[in-house]
């Protein structure tokens, strides 16, 4: 199937208008860049409206319904709040690293949008290492969270900004692993042909549904564990636990500073459901993406529809599970995720050389990815039971004050 | 283009013009991680000088060799300087002098380095791009194809050095 794209469809009817080639591309290219990075900034408006709708409803609130229809606008006053804070700099905080951090930490997630591909044809940069540029741009936000920290100059900040560093780079290994199962499979690390090869051709119409996440639910699962893990999403959000570290390595920001941190942070999360749908849940594929002049469209409604689909499910995991502490955290990610996703690699490596049909591939990469998913579910069960179990133990009338014993270790029970 | 002493200057094409300004950003980067007289903003232009480095890599059209220095020296290194910094310095009072008392020995044996490398690296001939230069996603097949084939040793060696550190780090961090 060959798509045109946006840019030589746009830059071609330039020329044809007679602007020289060199500008031609370059006003496409400003053009994309201004409609992309204007749509991040606005989508954010709905996606803090989302998570503040999902979550109230969860916690059996009605959550904002005052401005605008359904509280639609009740981001934008609070945008317009924020504006009209005071901007402080603590007097000894290091003014390069304190300013310049917020800046970075937008602009890193800004730049992944130019490798999400929204539409058939409809990519910023059909880049050949799309997949490894997601992960690079990563470090550009742990950056940012490090110079916060050390820049405000604040003991909590600077604890904080060790916590993400720590999070970020754990997780970053299982994220990179299970990206690497789907560029072993498809053999690109082309977003488009990543997702061209996730159609399912059925008498020549495109049924779209030969999804990669279907044959490896196991990776699957594993990216998105470390995709909350990444943007610092509960149950991984100890980055902000207000209890340990007030507010996490922002606490010196405020205003319009400390909203970009946020903006970055709710937008990291979007791009990164954006990323999971296009590496395994068919990116724009579905029904009917062939077809001539709806298809693009089609893709489009099926990439959105998708995308938030993953986000609302984020929100939802955010409403409902209990914070992680940093042992069981950084347990999870080095003795739990590594191994397995190494071993599906190792898996996958071997069975993709066997000399049998294609078919046969697929069914052991399938057998060995509910392996995965089958060790992870068994052991999160045995985290959450044993977690239930403690708590109500400790919410128990166990004794009456003139009965309280002390133990050994001096702790009360 | 002509200036109005008869000066020839030469219009640069779009792609120089681009190429100039990440070089230009990159240099002066570099200058600042030896100026700064903040050990911390030395890291941070040192983070600096590695994009620009992978801007570089980008007009050379070796995108996977720029994502992974990205990946790896800002992901990785820049990270782990940054830190030793933080971890060894007191907080914002790690001000030390550009220039120590053997400034003026160290400047003149590093003339003499670059004047060495600059003899070497005009004395050396350069071979021009003879063969066609594969592109685009071949090859970063063929970059893998040879790393388990020609320099298959090398990158044995490489692995095993990774891992020793890896083992060292462990035992030096573990309770005793």
């Amino acid at each position: 199937m060959q798509i045109t794209q946006w840019s030589d469809a746009l830059s071609g009817w330039l020329i044809g208008l007679g602007l020289p080639e060199w500008a031609a591309i370059f006003l496409v290219y400003a053009v994309g860049a201004f409609v992309l990075i204007n749509y991040g900034m606005l989508s954010v408006l709905l996606l803090i409206w989302i998570t503040r709708k999902v979550i109230s409803r969860i916690q059996d609130r009605i959550g904002p319904n005052r401005v605008g229809k359904f509280g639609l606008l009740q981001t934008v006053a609070d945008a317009a709040k924020l504006l009209s804070k005071e901007d402080i700099t603590p007097r000894e905080a290091d003014k390069i690293a304190y300013n310049l951090s917020p800046i970075l930490s937008v602009s890193g997630v800004l730049m992944l949008l130019a490798v999400i591909p929204f539409a058939p044809g409809l990519i910023g940069v059909d880049l050949n290492i799309a997949a490894l540029f997601v992960v690079a741009l990563g470090s550009i936000g742990i950056m940012a969270a490090l110079m916060a920290g050390w820049g405000s100059n604040n003991k909590y900040a600077l604890l904080a900004g060790f916590r993400v560093v720590a999070q970020l780079l754990s997780y970053e290994i299982p994220l990179v692993l299970s990206i690497l199962t789907v560029v072993l499979l498809t053999g690109s690390m082309r977003f488009g042909s990543i997702i061209e090869s996730q159609s399912l051709h059925l008498g020549g119409f495109n049924l779209g549904v030969g999804w990669l996440g279907i044959v490896m639910p196991g990776a699957l699962l594993i990216f998105f564990i470390s995709s909350l893990a990444e943007a610092e999403l509960t149950p991984f959000d100890l980055l902000e636990a207000e209890s340990e570290l007030i507010a996490g390595f922002h606490i010196e920001y405020s205003g319009m500073k400390f909203a970009m941190f946020f903006l970055a942070q709710f937008l990291n999360a979007w791009i990164l459901a954006a990323v999971m749908v296009t590496l395994f849940l068919g990116g724009w594929q579905g029904p009917g993406v062939g077809l001539p002049v709806v298809g693009p469209l089609l893709g489009f409604g099926y990439f959105m529809i998708k995308v938030f689909g993953v986000y609302v499910l984020q929100q939802w995991i955010r409403g409902t599970f209990p914070r992680l502490r940093i042992d069981q955290m950084m347990y999870f990610a080095w003795k739990v995720l590594v191994p397995l996703t190494i071993g599906l690699i190792v898996v996958q490596a071997i069975v993709q050389k066997l000399p049998t049909p294609v078919a046969v591939h697929y069914v052991l990469i399938f057998i060995a990815n509910v392996g995965v998913l089958a060790i992870v579910a068994s052991i999160l069960q045995k985290y959450f039971r044993e977690e239930q179990m403690r708590t109500k133990r400790s919410f128990e009338p166990t004794s009456l004050i003139g009965t309280m014993q002390v133990n050994e270790e001096g702790t009360m029970y | 283009m002509e200036l109005p002493l008869g000066i020839q200057v030469p219009i640069p094409t779009f792609e120089q013009f681009i190429f100039i300004q990440v070089a230009l950003v990159t240099a002066v980067a570099g200058l600042a991680v030896v100026t700064s007289r903040n050990l911390f903003h030395s890291a941070l232009a040192l983070t600096l000088t590695f994009f620009g480095v992978a801007g570089v890599y980008v007009f050379l059209e070796a995108e996977f060799l720029a994502v992974s220095q990205v990946l790896v020296y800002v992901g990785a290194i820049a990270m782990l300087i940054a830190f030793a910094i933080m971890l060894t310095r007191s907080m914002m009072y790690g001000r030390t002098s550009p220039l120590n008392n053997q400034w003026g020995k160290s400047s003149l044996f590093a003339l003499l380095f670059f004047m060495g490398l600059l003899a070497f690296a005009r004395a050396t001939p350069w071979p021009a791009a003879s063969e066609e230069v594969i592109a685009d996603e071949a090859m970063i097949g063929a970059l893998g194809r040879e790393f388990v084939t020609t320099y298959v040793i090398a990158f044995e060696v490489l692995g095993l050095l990774l891992l020793l550190a890896l083992v060292g780090a462990v035992m030096l961090a573990r309770d005793r």
